[in-house]
C-alpha cells in the first residue's frame, strides 16, 4: 500500500525543512541487515519473512543484504546461516560465544551495537517479537538513531535512498510513513506475518563472516534461571494459524463464545477475538487480533459478531479468505470480507458447525 | 525502596474517529485517559510498597492538561508526582523522549535514590513498546520487558526474580536493582480508589518540572530537534474494491445460508478448504 510512486514522492517534501541531506559520514553506511532472532535451536518465522523484504530493499538500493546470528556455538547455528542465505541473504555475521546462548538484552545490545559501529548498514530489520523490540529499543537509544515499530509497509524513497517506513497510528484509524532523517542505520521492526515468508533457494550461495565475540559472564548482571516452555495446546498460536473463528462484540454475552469454540474446533481452528471483547474479559489478551493485538493472515478467517474498525481489520486483511457474520449489513467489514452473512452470530454460528461438520464426513467418505 | 512509575496520558483511542471525507483524526470530545498499560505498571509498584514500605513515585511527560493522569496516580496511592512539561519537548519521538524522562529520572534519583521503574509494555497511541527499553538503556539500568509476575525480591540483597514473556515460554529472570520493568496486561488487578483518596489527591502538591528543572542543558537531544525520526505524511488505509459476496438463499433460514456459503468455500476455493484439519477429538477419533 505504500509502493505507489506518488506516496513515495511526498516522502522527502512532507519532512519539510528538516535535513534530509547525509552527513559525509552517515552516506558510508551501506547495506541492508535483518537480524534474525535464533533462540533454543531455531529462528522465528518472521525473520525469513523479513529476510523476504530485505531482498527487496536491497534490490532497490543496489546493495548486499546481510543476516546477522547471534547464539552460542553450535552447528545449529551455522546451518542457520545456510538457511538465511537461501532466503536471500548474500552474506550472514555470526556471533557466537556461550554468553549469547539465550537472549539476554545488555550481551545481545552490546554485540549488536559492536556489529553495527564496525559494518555500517544503512537498514536494520528486527522482528516486532518480545525479543525484537527488547532488543531494537535498545540498540537504537545506544547507537542514537531512529527506530519505527511495527511497520506494515517499508520502500525505498528512490530520490534520497531512504527508507520510507509505513505503520498503523492512532490505534490504528490511520498509517503514517515515517523516515529516519540524518541518522543510520535507519531501524525498523515488523510484526510476524505482516510480511509474506520468501520461498528458499537451496542453490543460493553466499559467505560467512564471524564476528568475535570478548564477553564475561560475570559482567552480565541478569542470569537466566528456567525457561518454561508454553504449553503449546493451551497457549493461543494466533499468527500462524491456518484458519481463525474470532468474536467481536455482537456476540453480546460472555457465554455466547461456547460458539465460536464449536465452530473452531469443528475446523481444528484458533480463537481469536477483538478488542471490545479482550477489553470485557470474556477472553484472554493473547487472543487479541487487531493493530494492538497480533497480525494473523490465516487461510481462512471467519469474524462473527465484528464491525470491521480499522484497528481490527488491519491485524487480518491479509487472510487469504475472509468470511464476515454481523447483523448490521453496512458495517464495514462487508468492504473487505470476501463472504458475507447478515444475519445474527447467535444463530448463524451453530448453523455454519452444523454444515461444516456434514461437509468434513463428506470429504471424509469420499477420502 | 524507592520506585519510580512512568505513566503517560494519551487519547482514549477507542474513542479515535478518522473524518470520513478529509481523512484526519477528530480528536474533539476524544476523551484522555491514563495508557492503560501503566495502571498495571502503577498497581505493581503499589503492592510492592505495600509489602516493602516501598516509596513510589508517578512521573508524566507531557501538556499541562496531563496532571490529570498524575493526580490519578495519587489517588491510587503514589506519593509523589511529576509532571515534566515544557514547549521544547513538543514534537518528541521515542528517543527524545527517553532522553527528556531519563534526566528527570536522573534528578529524582539524586533526591533520592531510584531502585526500580515500572512502565507499561506500550502506549495505546504509539504502540511502539520503545521508551521502557530506551530509559534502562540511558540510565544503565537492568531492563526487564513484558514480564509477567514478580516472582520474589530482595532488597537487602538488592536482588529481583521476574517471568518475562518470551517467543514460546516465559524466561524466568534474576538480575540486580536498579532495574526497569515493563509489565504486561494482567499482570494484576487495579485496586479502587475512594472518594477520600481522590480528595486528597486533588489537594496534594504536584511538581511540574521544566526542561531547566530536569537539568536538561542540550536543547539539541529533546523534541522535534532530537528526534531521528520524522512524519512524512498520515494518510487513511487505501479502501479495498472488494465488497462481499452476500450469501442469500429464498429462505434465508440460518442452516440454508451457512450450507450455501460451505458450498460455495469448498467449491472455489478448494486450497482454503483442504487448509481445514479438524483435531482429533478426545477419543481419538477424527471428524
Amino acid at each position: 500500500m505504500t509502493s505507489s510512486p506518488a506516496q513515495q514522492k511526498q516522502a522527502p517534501r512532507a519532512a519539510g525543512r528538516r535535513v534530509m541531506k547525509l552527513d559525509e559520514r552517515l552516506a558510508g553506511y551501506k547495506g541492508v541487515w535483518v537480524f534474525v532472532e535464533y533462540e533454543r535451536g531455531q529462528v522465528h518465522p518472521v525473520s525469513w519473512e523479513l529476510l523476504g523484504e530485505g531482498r527487496k530493499l536491497a534490490d532497490a538500493l543496489n546493495v548486499e543484504l546481510a543476516a546477522v546470528l547471534l547464539g552460542s556455538p553450535s552447528d545449529a547455528i551455522r546451518d542457520c546461516c545456510d538457511q538465511a542465505i537461501h532466503f536471500g541473504a548474500d552474506l550472514c555475521y555470526l556471533a557466537c560465544h556461550p554468553t549469547l546462548k539465550d537472549y539476554r538484552n545488555a550481551p545481545y545490545t552490546t554485540v549488536l551495537t559492536e556489529l553495527v559501529n564496525r559494518y555500517c548498514p544503512e537498514i536494520l530489520l528486527l522482528g516486532a517479537t518480545t525479543l525484537g523490540r527488547d532488543l531494537a529499543g535498545s540498540v537504537a537509544t545506544t547507537l542514537k538513531t531512529g527506530l519505527t515499530a511495527d511497520c506494515t509497509g517499508l520502500v525505498i524513497d528512490p530520490e534520497n535512498r531512504g527508507l520510507a517506513a509505513t505503520r498503523p497510528t492512532f490505534g490504528g484509524s490511520l498509517l503514517c510513513t515515517i523516515v529516519t532523517l540524518n541518522y543510520r542505520p535507519q531501524m525498523a521492526t515488523v510484526r510476524p506475518r505482516v510480511m509474506a515468508m520468501p520461498v528458499a533457494d537451496a542453490t543460493r550461495t553466499g559467505r560467512v563472516v564471524e564476528h568475535p565475540v570478548a564477553i564475561v559472564e560475570e559482567s552480565i548482571a541478569t542470569k537466566i534461571l528456567e525457561f518454561i516452555p508454553d504449553d503449546r495446546v493451551a497457549e493461543a498460536q494466533l499468527p500462524f494459524a491456518d484458519i481463525i473463528v474470532s468474536g467481536g462484540r455482537g456476540m453480546k454475552r460472555q457465554d455466547n463464545f461456547r460458539l465460536i469454540h464449536d465452530l473452531a474446533r469443528v475446523l481444528g481452528a484458533e480463537v481469536g477475538a477483538s478488542r471490545p471483547v479482550i477489553q470485557a474479559g470474556w477472553v484472554g489478551p493473547e487472543r487479541q487480533v487487531g493493530q494492538s493485538g497480533k497480525t494473523v493472515r490465516p487461510r481462512l478467517y471467519i469474524a462473527a459478531g465484528i464491525s470491521g474498525a480499522v484497528q481490527h481489520r488491519v491485524g487480518m486483511d491479509k487472510s487469504d479468505v475472509i468470511v464476515a457474520i454481523n447483523e448490521d449489513a453496512n458495517a464495514p467489514i462487508f468492504d473487505f470480507a470476501h463472504y458475507g452473512i447478515v444475519g445474527n452470530a447467535m444463530t448463524i454460528l451453530p448453523a455454519l458447525t452444523q454444515a461444516f461438520t456434514e461437509h468434513l464426513k463428506a470429504r471424509k467418505r469420499a477420502g | 525502596m524507592h520506585i519510580l512509575v512512568c505513566i503517560k496520558q494519551v487519547p482514549d483511542s477507542a474513542q479515535i474517529r478518522v473524518h470520513p471525507v478529509t481523512n484526519t483524526i477528530m480528536r474533539q470530545g476524544v476523551p484522555a485517559i491514563v495508557n492503560p498499560y501503566d495502571l498495571y505498571a502503577l498497581e505493581e509498584a503499589l503492592r510492592l510498597k505495600d509489602r516493602y514500605r516501598a516509596r513510589v513515585t508517578a512521573l508524566c511527560m507531557g501538556p499541562p492538561q496531563a496532571e490529570a493522569a498524575l493526580r490519578k496516580a495519587l489517588a491510587f496511592g503514589a506519593d509523589e508526582a511529576i509532571l515534566l512539561t515544557d514547549r521544547a519537548f513538543a514534537g518528541a519521538d521515542t528517543l527524545a523522549t527517553s532522553y527528556a524522562l531519563s534526566a528527570a529520572i536522573r534528578q529524582v534519583h539524586k533526591g533520592l535514590p531510584v531502585d526500580l521503574v515500572f512502565a507499561g509494555k506500550q502506549t495505546i497511541d504509539g504502540d511502539t513498546a520503545q521508551v521502557g527499553p530506551g530509559i534502562a538503556t540511558r540510565l544503565d539500568m537492568q531492563l526487564l520487558t513484558y514480564v509477567s509476575k514478580i516472582v520474589s525480591l530482595d532488597p537487602a540483597a538488592r536482588e529481583i526474580v521476574v517471568h518475562r514473556r518470551s517467543e514460546g515460554g516465559v524466561q524466568v529472570l534474576k538480575t540486580q536493582l536498579p532495574a526497569l520493568i515493563t509489565v504486561l496486561e494482567g499482570i494484576n488487578e487495579m485496586r479502587f480508589a475512594s472518594l477520600t483518596d481522590m480528595l486528597r489527591a486533588e489537594r496534594h502538591a504536584l511538581a511540574l518540572w521544566s526542561k531547566d528543572d530536569a537539568h536538561i542543558d542540550d536543547a539539541t537531544k529533546i523534541g522535534l530537534k532530537g528526534s531521528p525520526t520524522a512524519v512524512s505524511k498520515v494518510f487513511a488505509p487505501t479502501p479495498t474494491n472488494r465488497r462481499a459476496e452476500i450469501i442469500e438463499t429464498q429462505s434465508g433460514q440460518p442452516i440454508d445460508l451457512a450450507a450455501t456459503l460451505v458450498a460455495k468455500l469448498f467449491s472455489n476455493r478448494p486450497d482454503v478448504a483442504l487448509a481445514i484439519n479438524p483435531s482429533p477429538t478426545p477419543d481419538g477419533s477424527s471428524l
